[in-house]
Order: C-alpha cells, then structure tokens, then sequence
C-alpha cells in the first residue's frame, strides 16, 4: 500500500507589513491629539478660542479638526515611507497602543485637568 | 461600520451638541430646552456635564480614527492577516479599545439624555443670514 501527498507550495507571496504598521501608527498619534488638544483648549483661553471654528460646537470643532488632519497626514507620510517595507511591527504596535491608552485615560477630565 | 462611527460622531458633534450646549438668553428661569446650563444650574448634576460629557465629547472622537485603520488594515491584507499575527494582535487591541471608548459615549449619552434631555431646536437655521 502505497501514500500519496500532494504538497501545494504556497508562492502566495506576503505583502510588506509597512503600510499596515503606518496605518496603525498614525491611528495612535490621531488619537493623542484628540485628546492633547482637547486639554490644551482647556487651558488656554487663547486656544479654546482660536479651535472654535465653528461657533455652535465651540471649541471641539477645531480640536477634532486638528486631530483629523494630523492623523491624515501622519499616515500618508508614514506609508510613503513603509509601504514597501518590512518595518519592526512589535515595537510600532506597543507605541502605537501606548498613545491610544494614553488618549483614552487623559480624555478623562479628572486626568486631564491633572495636566 | 467605520462609515457609521464617523456619522455618529459628526452628527454628534454638529447636530447634537450644538443644542446640547446651546446658551440661554439672560434671565431664562426654565433651562429645560438648554441641557448644559441646566445640568450645571445644580450641584446634584453638574457631573454629569463636567465628567459625563467633557469624556464623551473627546472619547468618542478615538472610535472612528480605530475603526478606520482596522478597516484599511483588514482590507489591505484580507487573507495575509493570518499570517501576520502582529498585524492581527495590533487590530485587536485598537478594535477592542474602541469598542470599550463608544461604550463609554453611549453609557454617558444614555445618561446625559436621562437627566437633561436634548430636544432641538424648533427652528433650524441652516444660514445666518442679515435682515432684508
């Protein structure tokens, strides 16, 4: 009795881990901001004023606006650097979930009005 | 779902909360069609203006920028992901954290509209406009 195997070579070949690693590099740095800018409003009067681009909203309009476009080109500076490279992806996501905790804890005003 | 995280927290932001923190004329005696003032008009609860919505308006802002690089992420590699685990674990992580941020948004919505309900405007104004 004989065996017969078929190995079916896998020449799928893998896409470079850059353009994801940017992808989430750039999330944590968009969610800082959300929250960085948001204190910075609370501080200064100055800032609360000039992130009030529209007046209904008051001031989170331009904080969230800010957050967005740093966010945006965050991300399009970092995958054209790493879109076609394999880039150290623990160190990035460790960074990355880092600024994403710490976004989640300083939007909590108690922690926040500590800054 | 990450277009809907980003119509939730735009008609959130612009709809919403400009009635929300609309501010009433001088000498308005009943604040009940403006849930700021009348949420901070009491000790018993201004937190939940000062905690409650301070935390939700900024934290449910981290939902769609999360859901949207999951999104970019999960399609750019469709089936790579199982073989790159620390892609997978990095989308886990900001998918769950999210998760946890809109929970946090609706719990705080939930009971923010419980005790100071947000009924909008009888009028909408689109444009300002001058006197003809």
């Amino acid at each position: 009795m004989s065996t017969h195997a078929t190995i079916v070579a896998d020449t799928h070949a893998i896409v470079p881990n850059g353009s994801g690693a940017a992808a989430i590099l750039a999330a944590g740095i968009g969610s800082l901001v959300v929250a960085v800018s948001g204190i910075a409003a609370d501080k200064s009067p100055s800032l609360k004023s000039l992130f009030s681009i529209h007046k209904p909203t008051g001031a989170l309009s331009g904080e969230t606006t800010l957050a967005i476009l740093v966010w945006l080109v965050a991300w399009a500076i970092l995958e054209v650097l790493w879109r076609k490279r394999n880039v150290p992806l623990l160190r990035i996501n460790v960074i990355a979930l880092v600024l994403l905790g710490l976004s989640l804890l300083s939007t909590f005003p108690p922690i926040g009005d500590l800054f | 779902m990450a277009a809907l995280a980003w119509l939730a927290v735009l008609s959130g932001t612009y709809i919403i909360y400009p009635w929300y923190r609309a501010a009433p004329p001088a000498g308005t005696a009943n604040l009940a069609a403006y849930p700021r003032s009348l949420l901070l008009s009491h000790p018993a609860t201004s937190q939940w203006h000062l905690i409650g919505m301070e935390w939700k308006e900024h934290v449910a802002w981290l939902v769609p920028i999360a859901i949207t690089m999951a999104a970019f992420v999960a399609i750019r590699y469709a089936r790579d992901l199982g073989r790159q685990p620390q892609l997978r674990y990095a989308l886990h992580g900001f998918v769950i954290t999210s998760l946890f941020a809109a929970g946090i948004a609706g719990f705080f919505g939930a009971m923010l509209d419980k005790n100071a309900p947000v009924d909008g405007g009888n009028i909408i104004q689109v444009v300002q406009g001058g006197k003809q």
